[in-house]
């Protein structure tokens, strides 16, 4: 007879473990996915995972990585903190767009203005865009109690509505013939998220987030804050006696993932992307709930994962170029890799015995 | 002794590369889409040009696509991935690729790009679009005769030159024919997604219109008006003919083939130049569906004879005396608008209620 046994500490090998094992489950279900749709099933999966890192053209790929990665790993980053805390921020997509609106707000109403100043204060209002759309669930969860999953979900659309607006108008590109989309940034300097090195995809964006990576493995593991953190999600009670005030807590959590969410929506709009357009948001917060957990919550792990997560969307790209993949299959793969570590997020809390119940 | 080796390998390395590129000599053509193939509109047309391009040319040409391709960055990438694959000849087949086309092209002098809808063009990128408005023309013919209510409803997906050039044109149209007419418009801020364009056709039906226009890709508003019973549609970029002859009346069908199997023949002959294509009706890159019977045959009659006429040349959907929303002046009797203005065109003609979101 199999069965399950909880264990008495969830165990850390099974927790590192697990999502090695989840990546070649994914693998493996998706090998056959591709065969069954007819693709070569070894040729799919070596498209997907080598031809970036490897192949003839990894010279371009390898920094596109970075770019992909980037806002994945300092939205994550920031989340963790919260998810830690069993504090749920779900709508980093929302501060995402908003720190992309007054990030590129800032740089726009300087504009034609060339001065070294403008780059940092977009900056600064980047963070402070995300910070302030998360304090609205912080509040409203701190004052009157109500639930900030719905609300910062919720609070998305509300963002995507203004994106809408702001790119059809305030922020409507003056010689754009009546285009929706503001100005291309790339094409004003001092507003302008350029590589720091040519042809390397190293952006400040990237920079902030190893920047981000590192504060918060010194924060968690060194910091009182941190423990507080921690200890709130593992054992609320315990926490409160050990003096944690849940409500500044909240606030710090959705604060600071909002301000790193916020970050990664202004380098974006001023870097990679460009310009504030009506689809400038491509799910970048969403996937990045994905990250944190396939990182096991840990900065490290989550680095590895935003890596991970990257090079499944450009592989996936060159795989539907290359071989006809067509997108949905890629999704469905992405999404086999979330589905198999929480499944097998189960064997760091349990483990399977075989044979008869012991007598207790 | 190694620098010389490692030089020798490259040059090796290289001469295979140039040797390769010389024995296949298929053209390859790359398509980057935003939407998924099976969207039944805007993407679904774009492949079946492809595939038209395949039928053609067989052996000698080579295509290859990536779909559900976001605007931005990703674009940038899955462009760039086409171009170092070796693509002779790259379309882009969304009005967001605009920026990314142009910054790949700049790094690409010798792969020639084609950008759909846009209005920035270089040495090696070329840009096209349709005149869906002498479509929409036909549409709102047909429209205003077939209304009872008087009421047609819109779904606009965003406010943008392209949609509101359409509203204005089958406003103007359908007030020809029917001028107690009034148009209400929903945006349904998407170009495809059925769940919103269900709602926003729900929502204009029990405002009372009995005929929908749609300028999203979904077939959903068509099924809200089967559902309705006695509500008139028309399909959108593609003919959407499951639905004939009721709800769907006729369509607007975005006809790609004969320009991409020209540019593709251009690429292969060495004679393609950067153009601004523009066409309509006449050169077929816009085709009315079928009408069907559900249409009185003197109306059927009357939006063919339109149909011909702005094929022909011989008649301008914006042809004036035409008013602006506000009153000013647009089109003096027998002006017809010019095609900067119509490329840019953010404002409703008098008679249309509401104003354009921003």
């Amino acid at each position: 007879m199999i069965r399950l046994e909880k264990r008495p500490q969830p165990s850390r090998a099974w927790s590192l473990a697990t999502p090695l094992m989840a990546v070649l489950a994914t693998m493996l279900m998706g090998g056959l996915l591709f065969a069954a749709l007819g693709k070569p099933p070894v040729e799919a999966i070596r498209t997907i995972f080598w031809e970036p890192l490897f192949g003839e053209f990894a010279f371009y790929y390898r920094p596109q990585l970075l770019v992909k990665g980037a806002p994945l790993v300092l939205i994550a980053i920031g989340l963790s903190l919260g998810f830690r805390a069993g504090i749920w921020n779900i709508g980093a997509e929302g501060q995402y767009i908003i720190g992309a609106l007054t990030g590129a707000g800032v740089g726009l109403a300087f504009y034609p203005m060339e001065s070294w100043i403008i780059f940092p204060l977009m900056i600064l209002a980047g963070a402070f865009g995300g910070w302030a759309w998360a304090m609205i669930p912080a509040v409203l969860k701190t004052r009157f109690g109500t639930n900030e999953i719905l609300v910062s979900l919720m609070l998305v659309y509300v963002a995507e509505q203004f994106l809408a607006s702001m790119s059809l108008g305030l922020m409507k590109n003056p010689e754009g013939f009546g285009f929706p989309g503001s100005r291309n940034l790339q094409q004003y300097d001092s507003a302008h998220n350029a590589e720091l090195i040519a042809g390397t995809g190293m952006h400040w964006g990237v920079v902030a987030a190893l920047i981000a990576v590192i504060f918060s493995y010194v924060l968690l593991n060194r910091h009182m804050l941190g423990y507080h953190i921690r200890l709130t999600g593992e054992a609320p009670r315990a926490a409160r006696f050990a003096g944690v005030k849940p409500a500044r807590l909240v606030l710090f959590c959705l604060g600071a993932s909002g301000a790193l969410a916020g970050l990664a929506g202004m380098f974006e709009v001023s870097g990679p992307s460009g310009q504030v357009s009506i689809d400038f948001n491509v799910g970048y917060g969403f996937t990045a709930i994905i990250v944190a957990f396939l990182g096991r919550l840990h900065p490290v792990g989550i680095l590895l994962a935003g890596g991970l997560m990257a090079l499944t969307y450009i592989g996936g790209d060159i795989a539907q170029g290359n071989l006809g993949l067509p997108s949905a299959a890629i999704q469905v793969f992405q999404g086999m890799l979330l589905f198999f570590l929480l499944a097998l997020d189960m064997l760091t809390n349990f483990r399977i015995s075989i044979g008869k119940p012991e007598v207790v | 002794m190694k620098l010389t080796k490692l030089l020798t390998g490259a040059a090796v390395a290289l001469g295979l590369a140039a040797g390769g590129a010389l024995a296949q000599d298929k053209t390859k053509v790359g398509f980057v889409y935003v939407g998924p193939v099976g969207d039944g509109g805007w993407t679904y047309e774009h492949d079946q040009a492809r595939k038209a391009v395949v039928e053609e040319f067989g052996d000698k040409v080579e295509t290859v696509y990536v779909e559900n391709v976001a605007e931005g960055p990703d674009a940038e990438r899955v462009i760039t991935q086409m171009a170092l694959q070796g693509a002779d000849l790259i379309f882009t087949t969304s009005f967001g690729y605009m920026d990314p086309t142009i910054n790949v092209a700049k790094k690409f002098p010798d792969v020639k790009f084609e950008h759909a809808t846009g209005y920035k063009r270089a040495e090696n990128v070329s840009t096209y679009s349709a005149r869906f408005y002498e479509g929409r023309a036909v549409q709102g013919t047909i429209a205003g005769h077939m209304t009872e209510s008087n009421i047609v409803g819109y779904i606009g997906s965003y406010p943008i030159p392209e949609v509101i050039r359409g509203i204005n044109s089958a406003y103007i149209h359908a007030k020809k024919v029917n001028p107690d007419v009034e148009f209400k418009i929903v945006w349904a801020f998407t170009w495809f997604d059925p769940a919103k364009e269900a709602d926003a056709a729900k929502v204009l039906i029990e405002q009372g219109a009995d005929v929908i226009l749609q300028h999203t890709d979904s077939t959903a508003p068509q099924a809200a008006a089967q559902a309705a019973g006695n509500v008139v549609t028309f399909g959108q970029a593609s003919d959407m003919a499951e639905y004939a002859p009721f709800p769907r009346v006729s369509s607007i069908i975005d006809d790609w083939a004969p320009y991409y199997i020209a540019r593709t023949k251009a690429v292969m002959d060495g004679t393609w130049s950067s153009v601004d294509t523009w066409d309509g009706i006449g050169p077929g890159m816009v085709g009315i569906g079928e009408i069907s019977d559900a249409v009185p045959a003197e109306v059927k009659a009357e939006a063919l004879a339109l149909k011909d006429a702005m094929a022909s040349g011989e008649y301008h959907p914006f042809t004036g005396p035409l008013k602006k929303q506000d009153g000013s002046d647009f089109l003096a009797e027998g002006e017809t608008a010019d095609d900067g203005t119509l490329a840019g065109m953010n404002f409703y003609v008098e008679g249309i209620e509401g104003s354009i979101p921003e």
